[in-house]
């Protein structure tokens, strides 16, 4: 299997009672990425995670982790998947070490490792300093960075984060999701993420998928689903030029790729089918016009999140 | 295998950790001592021909006081119950539950893991109980237990546990067929309380076969047949426990109680099984 992918569904489908929670869906996921698994509430995005793990079974359809099937081999799948529910909890008479350790011995590990892999995880999520604390003591924060030391416990190839920022203050938010994509990069683990914060997940995530009524509205890198949302598949570049002559506007309207050129202000907006940022700028120098600053529009994934539940 | 050694050894810690359990083996120790005490000042000052003084501890009333045997029919009931009343529903509450299905490990692992911390749990308690009474009531009366009276006592033990070990399954039973912890432990209470009603009202025995029948399954009463004709060899059975003046030999008292007792399995038995078959094919859902 040379193309495998961290995570893949073929028409994954599941019915509860006659409500269909997730439908046909078809998701591919590749080793290293971090994919933001977006969509509204009762979308459908925990089942589809508990079906990836082989927690729920699929109506129909079948669910891959790393090309292990997700229903005939659980325990292949759940030994190199982490999961972080969405309510996550601890045992809280227990210590987080202790937490930590009963992970580490389901997981089959021996003492030793275990303890090893136990300090690396408190230290990487930072909770070294309370590890010795009973978890009742810890505010929702501690918890979710504990729930991120739990699973880095097993050192997983795919990590499913079910909304880990739900509960926690904005600093706490932004510390959490550092914290994910450090590990991320530095474990080269894949990470699938959801998460309703988006200026976010815009930040950290390589890809995002968005669901609803349990079909995959729109998947994608965030500059092409910003493209394809909000500007027609077009893109929009905007120039600031010293002085702004219609000779300039015509010259750079003459170039392959410009569908159209709108003034705003003292900024011009180049609508263009391709990147063009080059040819824009040589075209100026070369008839003389001053650049002041181009730069190409980025768009935010809260636009393009609204853009779909507006319109759909 | 390893993962369930692994929850079986965290229950065991929790439940020694807990304050509800060490609460429960106060009360029990304590009821106990009390009963045994004021049990051997009966024997004492009593004059008995019978060759079992030893187990008279346990089945004499000393008026004050009701029987060890009732206190052990009476309370094991209560500590089965506190063992597994939450097992599953507060782990789901809590949010481990999901966490832990999500772990490399075959999913009866956790309950058979729990049924059988549990169990050990009982087991240990009532072992250290009767030893402990055992004990006490050597040094009040200085009678030490024949052998024969040494296989009664431990089959009591044996005996006891089962019957614990059927309230630990029912209780955990309702964990898993109730989302609140309140209410599985009501649910085991209230099933508690109506067969001490009808084990203590004799209201059931005279409402002719439907009543006789009923209290062929009441665990409580099954115990209470079980342990009368195990620790009184003059005791008989023919419907309700009657007593007359020759004892019988420890092979024909196990006779006896041989139906009872495999009805208490069976009882626990199915509960379990019940329990393993639903938390099997439960599904982990979103809400």
């Amino acid at each position: 299997m040379a193309t495998q992918s961290a995570v893949e569904t073929i028409d994954l489908t599941k019915t509860y009672n006659g409500i269909t929670a997730v439908d046909r869906l078809n998701l591919r996921i590749e080793e290293g990425e971090v994919f933001g698994f977006l969509g509204p509430n009762g979308a459908g995005k925990t089942t589809t995670i508990l079906m990836l793990l082989g927690l729920t079974e699929p109506t129909s359809g079948v669910a891959h982790i790393c090309g292990y099937n997700s229903t005939r081999e659980p325990l292949k799948v759940k030994s190199i998947s982490g999961y972080v529910p969405e309510k996550v909890g601890f045992y809280e008479d227990l210590t987080a070490r202790d937490n930590l350790a009963y992970t580490a011995g389901l997981n089959g590990l021996p003492a030793e490792l275990a303890a090893k892999r136990i300090k690396e995880a408190l230290g990487v999520v930072g909770l070294s300093q309370v590890a010795d604390r009973e978890v009742k003591t810890f505010s929702r924060g501690m918890e979710q960075r504990l729930a991120i030391a739990d699973i880095l416990i097993k050192t997983p190839r795919v990590a499913f984060l079910d909304e880990p920022t739900t509960g926690i203050d904005p600093e706490g938010v932004k510390d959490m999701l550092d914290l994910i994509s450090r590990i991320a990069r530095e474990q080269k683990m894949t990470v699938v993420l959801s998460s309703h914060q988006l200026p976010y997940v815009q930040r950290i995530c390589s890809r995002v998928g968005i669901i609803s009524r349990g079909q995959m509205v729109v998947e994608g890198s965030l500059d092409q689903l910003g493209r394809e949302a909000l500007a027609g598949g077009r893109f929009i570049i905007e120039l600031q030029l010293a002085e702004t002559t219609s000779e300039l506007v015509d010259c750079v309207k003459k170039i392959d790729g410009v569908v159209s050129v709108e003034r705003q202000g003292d900024l011009l907006v180049v609508s263009c089918t391709e990147d063009l940022r080059p040819q824009i700028a040589r075209t100026i120098v070369e008839a003389n016009g001053l650049l002041v600053q181009m730069k190409i529009q980025s768009y935010a994934l809260e636009d393009i999140y609204m853009k779909y539940f507006t319109e759909g | 295998m390893a993962a369930l050694l692994t929850v079986f050894r965290k229950e065991l810690a929790d439940h020694f950790t807990s304050w509800r359990f060490i609460i429960l083996f106060a009360i029990v120790l304590v009821v106990g001592v009390f009963a045994i005490y004021f049990d051997a000042q009966y024997i004492r000052q009593s004059v008995t021909e019978s060759r079992f003084v030893f187990l008279q501890l346990y089945t004499t009333s000393g008026q004050a006081l009701p029987l060890f045997i009732f206190f052990i029919a009476f309370f094991m009931p209560i500590v089965g119950i506190t063992l597994g009343f939450d097992a599953i529903n507060s782990e789901r509450n809590r949010g481990t539950l999901s966490r832990l299905l999500s772990q490399p490990i075959f999913r009866d692992a956790v309950i058979n893991g729990k049924f059988l911390a549990g169990a050990v749990t009982i087991a240990i308690m009532l072992t250290s109980i009767i030893l402990l009474v055992a004990g006490l009531g050597l040094r009040m009366i200085g009678v030490p237990p024949s052998s024969e009276e040494a296989i009664r006592l431990f089959s009591f033990l044996i005996m006891s546990i089962i019957y614990g070990t059927f309230w630990l399954s029912l209780s955990i039973l309702f964990s898993i067929l109730f989302y609140r912890v309140a209410t599985s432990a009501l649910a085991s209470i209230a099933l508690w309380m109506l067969f001490i009603a009808m084990f203590v009202f004799p209201f059931f025995t005279q409402t002719g076969r439907l009543g006789l029948t009923v209290m062929l399954i009441s665990p409580i009463t099954l115990f209470w047949q079980i342990v009368t004709i195990t620790l009184i060899p003059t005791a008989r059975l023919l419907g309700q426990v009657i007593q007359t003046p020759s004892p019988l030999a420890l092979g024909q008292s196990m006779l006896l109680v041989w139906p009872h007792l495999v009805s208490i399995i069976a009882l626990t038995v199915v509960c379990f099984a019940i329990s393993y078959i639903k938390f099997m094919r439960e599904e982990i859902r979103s809400t």
